[in-house]
């Protein structure tokens, strides 16, 4: 199924953020995937998406402009892609 | 290494320029956990053989890992040396893969029975790579000595009848192997195992017989068609990035030298190095016994502070192929005496041979010797060797034949 912007996702129990100065490194100890986080911001859209009712909604928690609004969105979808995040 | 990158959500700076002022912690990390080794391969980069009494203990082993969990060091290629002949290996394994830092380790098949393959199989978090240099017996022990073919197939066997999907198939490419690509990749298939290749460094043993065991420029051109064609199915630890001066199809990876940025090494008495192919003290950054242990190297060695700076490309700026190969290989050059803001010596476009033609007698002498007193010598079966003190004492049996 294609990632929902209107869904509720989670970080994937699996994974591990790592912090790093250009963002994150997710590391998926199932599938011992590496994922580079390359925005701070995607970051932080990332870790609220446990605690929000929609994707979209972390998107706006995060504070990410309207103009950015597609990129996250698609940065969501590809990190939904190698099971990052999942939905919940 | 399996990369995937989100999509970047501003457009600055690429991935590999974000890499090159380094990361809070290594991505691959190797840790050679012994320089004993039952076998004695001509190639060697760590100059393998014998144990070096100063190896790290178990409890400071197991202070590294904790070190390497607080980190977030997700995984670390586990070398040697032969690192099953650890007493503590198992142990030492258990207590990574309990701590969240997952291990794939080389091996020459030496301890996969079947009842441990049977183990490892129902592991989480581990991986094995088994060592073969060659599709046939003969390639396979010209190289790593007599008996060394049958070792492996015995331990891929295990692994596969132990139902442990997709361990690695490890091989280093030279120029008697490379006529066996395909036939290394229906081996794999056959075990249901990934084919991983990587390339001859000059590094260790293999600065003595890499002259004669690299690829030739054709066999290169050869590598690179496969590469592309093969794709992801087969692994390559980003060591051939050299070849994307053939201009087309970059290959898979990450398409930089990783020394000191993405990669390092710690070897088995704890020193850390830049990469698994620079154990020379021109390369080591301190050792993991200092005050502030491994984290300290990793973010304040002088060292790996210059290998994050941006390199000038020297010779090899006006080139027009070199955003696309970085210059190549840091320790290929060092160790064949070119220097390091030149050539590869391996230069797909022969920048690299005149350059070597020239640095003939500029060659560092051996860093780090661990070798036994015999090596294999090339096209030779091995020979035995009597057991020292610092041997090893399972190994000593092995060795003998």
């Amino acid at each position: 199924m294609g990632f929902d912007l209107h869904r509720a996702y989670q970080l994937n129990p699996a994974v591990a953020l790592r912090p790093e100065p250009f963002g994150a490194l997710a590391y998926h100890f199932g599938n011992r995937r590496l994922s580079f986080l390359k925005s701070r911001r995607l970051v932080t859209v990332v870790r609220l998406l446990d605690s929000h009712d929609s994707a979209a909604s972390a998107l706006d928690a995060a504070g990410v402009p309207a103009g950015d609004r597609a990129r996250y969105a698609a940065a969501l979808a590809a990190l939904a892609e190698s099971e990052v995040i999942d939905a919940r | 290494m399996p990369a995937d990158a989100g999509r970047p959500a501003r457009p600055t700076a690429t991935l590999t320029e974000r890499f090159t002022g380094g990361l809070a912690a290594p991505i691959c990390l190797t840790w050679e956990w012994t320089y004993a080794c039952n076998l004695s391969c001509t190639h060697c980069l760590s100059s393998s053989g014998r144990r070096d009494p100063a190896e790290l203990t178990t409890a400071e082993m197991r202070a590294v890992i904790d070190e390497l969990r607080s980190m977030q060091v997700f995984y670390v290629n586990v070398g040697g040396g032969e690192p099953t002949v650890r007493p503590d290996f198992w142990e030492l394994l258990d207590y990574a893969v309990a701590s969240q830092v997952g291990v794939k380790f080389s091996t020459n098949g030496l301890r996969l029975d079947a009842g441990r393959a049977r183990r490892l199989a129902a592991t989480d978090y581990v991986d094995v790579q088994v060592s073969l240099d060659g599709a046939s017996r003969e390639v396979n022990d010209a190289v790593r000595g007599r008996g060394s073919y049958d070792m492996a197939l015995r331990a891929m066997a295990n692994l596969a009848e132990a139902g442990f999907a997709n361990f690695k198939i490890s091989v280093v490419m030279t120029r008697h192997n490379v006529p066996e690509l395909d036939e290394f990749a229906a081996l794999a298939d056959r075990f249901g195992a990934q084919l991983r290749i990587t390339r001859l460094r000059p590094s260790g043993r293999g600065a003595d017989v890499w002259p004669e065991l690299h690829p030739t420029g054709r066999q290169q051109r050869e590598i690179y068609r496969w590469l592309v064609e093969a794709g992801d199915r087969v692994l390559t630890g980003d060591s051939f990035f050299h070849l994307n001066a053939l201009g087309g199809t970059l290959l898979p990876g990450l398409n930089l030298c990783g020394a000191g940025r993405v990669v390092c090494l710690i070897d088995p008495v704890g020193d850390v190095y830049a990469c698994p192919f620079a154990i020379h003290d021109a390369f080591k950054a301190g050792t993991v016994r200092a005050p502030g242990g491994f984290a300290r190297v990793w973010r304040t060695s002088p060292l790996f502070a210059e290998l994050r700076t941006e390199t000038s490309g020297g010779a090899c700026r006006s080139c027009p192929e070199y955003r696309a190969c970085q210059g190549g290989c840091m320790a290929a050059k060092f160790f064949t005496g070119l220097p390091l803001d030149g050539p590869d010596p391996e230069c797909v476009r022969g920048h690299g041979a005149d350059a070597l033609a020239a640095a003939r007698q500029a060659r560092p002498p051996h860093g780090n010797d661990h070798s036994h007193g015999r090596v294999v010598t090339l096209g030779m079966p091995a020979v035995g060797i009597p057991a020292k003190p610092c041997d090893s004492s399972p190994l000593v049996v092995t060795s003998c034949p």
